[in-house]
């Protein structure tokens, strides 16, 4: 595929408040860079992300869908982030089936400790997302702005 | 079949041990057989209908039927009882005001398969030894059994009833079906190919909403699509794939829940296979996290219920399949 060098895709992140976010905290107290494309929306667990709220950032234009997490057995609810990691998975492997490009979405899990691998993380996912060009496929022109 | 089983009712009805009973009745067409309550003998006798068109799944139904006072009668067919123990396993439907008669399943008709011949004005459908003789304006007609039976039918997976009272005619057993195959043909296909084939199916859906409507699994009061803050209800589609959304989150809503009975397709008046949609959602769950059939009994955890703390990651979809 033809890589468009002047498109900046829009990433949302959906970031546990306990984990992930005070991850990507503890990254920008580093002075670490990570692309100014991911747009976070911090949620109260991993859990929280309904897979209506990944459908519907795709519909309303994102280019990529990234959700962190607690490390599994490390969730502040306890068991919060092993409900998402089936939901997600399912989620996921229905987005495949219907021919939705695979490097679009993603689940990483991000501790508060890992700055460092929160930027990188977020490197790549750009980096692999600006690859894959415009998200056509799940974008809705009902919802763009006027 | 039909006679026993108005006889039955009536029985039922005249001891007093039900209220009101629910089957199928006539519509519109001779092949329109719609779900129906009946509440007399004499109602019993002159619509109650049983035939290879009564298709219908009762058992959603029951949500509102058992919220009322009284028993209702309840005939379910072997599918029907997946459906219906899912949700009293959901706490939908009060148990003890359903006196269930397990009915034999199919294979039934889709008249829509029997139009397809180029058969028009239908006026009725016999089945006479496995080959139909159909009676329209224009003459009779004939075409095998075999031809014209449900897609739900054709891959049946089960001819047992998992919950009943009593039972009318034979109880059957777990079927091996092949219900994945098709899944599993798109699974085989690359990405673009996979696309292209769901954008073809759902770009024809016109969000008349009767894949929700019907399915057992979508009980809810208020349904999240029907949002008007979403920003696309009451809009015309601008482009092909638009509903994507509402179908991906509905097979996901009734994830680990979905028993396969098969309504949403046969109900869709643009017959997109959306059963498709669910049964890949099952094969992936039987595939990651062990066999699962959803109503077949009313205490085990639905899969996505509960968890194991080695299951795998989403990372997963990576390495199966075809990219």
């Amino acid at each position: 595929m033809q890589v468009n060098e002047n498109f900046e895709p829009v990433i949302v992140a959906f970031c546990c408040n306990w984990c992930s976010y005070a991850g990507a905290d503890l990254s920008g107290t580093n002075r670490l860079n990570y692309p100014s494309n991911v747009k976070i929306i911090r949620v109260p667990c991993s859990c929280r992300v309904n897979p209506m709220f990944i459908l519907r950032a795709f519909q309303k234009g994102a280019d990529g869908v990234i959700i962190c997490g607690c490390h599994p057995g490390d969730c502040h609810y306890t068991s919060g982030n092993y409900f998402t990691r089936r939901r997600i998975t399912l989620l996921y492997s229905m987005l495949d089936f219907l021919g939705i490009e695979r490097n679009r979405t993603r689940l990483e899990w991000v501790s508060a400790a890992e700055g460092a691998k929160f930027a990188a993380t977020m490197e790549q996912f750009t980096a692999d997302v600006k690859a894959l060009g415009p998200n056509r496929r799940l974008e809705d022109l009902r919802c763009r702005k006027q | 079949m039909q006679e026993a089983m108005i006889k039955r009712a009536k029985e039922l009805l005249a001891d007093g041990s039900v209220d009101r009973v629910i089957g199928w009745k006539r519509g519109e067409f001779a092949y329109d057989m719609t779900p129906a309550v009946f509440t007399s003998a004499e109602e019993l006798d002159s619509e109650f209908i049983f035939d290879d068109f009564t298709s219908a799944n009762v058992s959603k139904y029951l949500v509102k039927e058992t919220a009322k006072e009284g028993k209702i009668l309840a005939f379910l067919k072997p599918c029907d009882t997946y459906s219906f123990n899912q949700l009293i396993k959901e706490h939908r439907i009060d148990r003890d005001k359903v006196y269930v008669i397990g009915i034999p399943g199919g294979p039934k008709l889709d008249i829509e398969k029997i139009k397809a011949k180029g058969i028009t004005g239908i006026l009725s459908v016999k089945n006479e030894d496995y080959t139909l003789k159909i009676e329209t304006l224009y003459g009779e007609e004939t075409m095998p059994f075999s031809e014209a039976i449900l897609d739900k039918c054709a891959s049946c997976k089960s001819k047992k009833h998992v919950v009943y009272d009593e039972l009318i005619g034979e109880d059957g057993d777990v079927l091996d079906s092949n219900r994945f195959d098709m899944v599993e043909k798109l699974e085989n296909m690359t990405a673009q190919e996979r696309f292209d084939f769901w954008r073809d199916q759902l770009s024809k859906c016109i969000r008349c909403n009767a894949c929700r409507n019907v399915c057992p699994a979508c009980t809810c009061e208020n349904c999240v699509f029907d949002n008007p803050k979403s920003g696309i209800d009451n809009k015309a589609p601008a482009d092909s794939f638009e509903e994507n959304m509402f179908h991906i989150i509905r097979a996901f809503h009734v994830a680990g829940r979905c028993t396969d009975c098969g309504e949403c397709s046969r109900v869709c008046p643009q017959h997109i296979p959306l059963h498709l949609l669910n049964r890949k959602f099952i094969k992936d769950i039987n595939e990651l996290y062990g066999e699962y059939q959803a109503g077949a009994d009313t205490t085990s955890r639905a899969p996505l219920n509960t968890y194991t703390k080695d299951d795998c990651e989403p990372s997963i979809v990576h390495e199966r399949g075809v990219e």
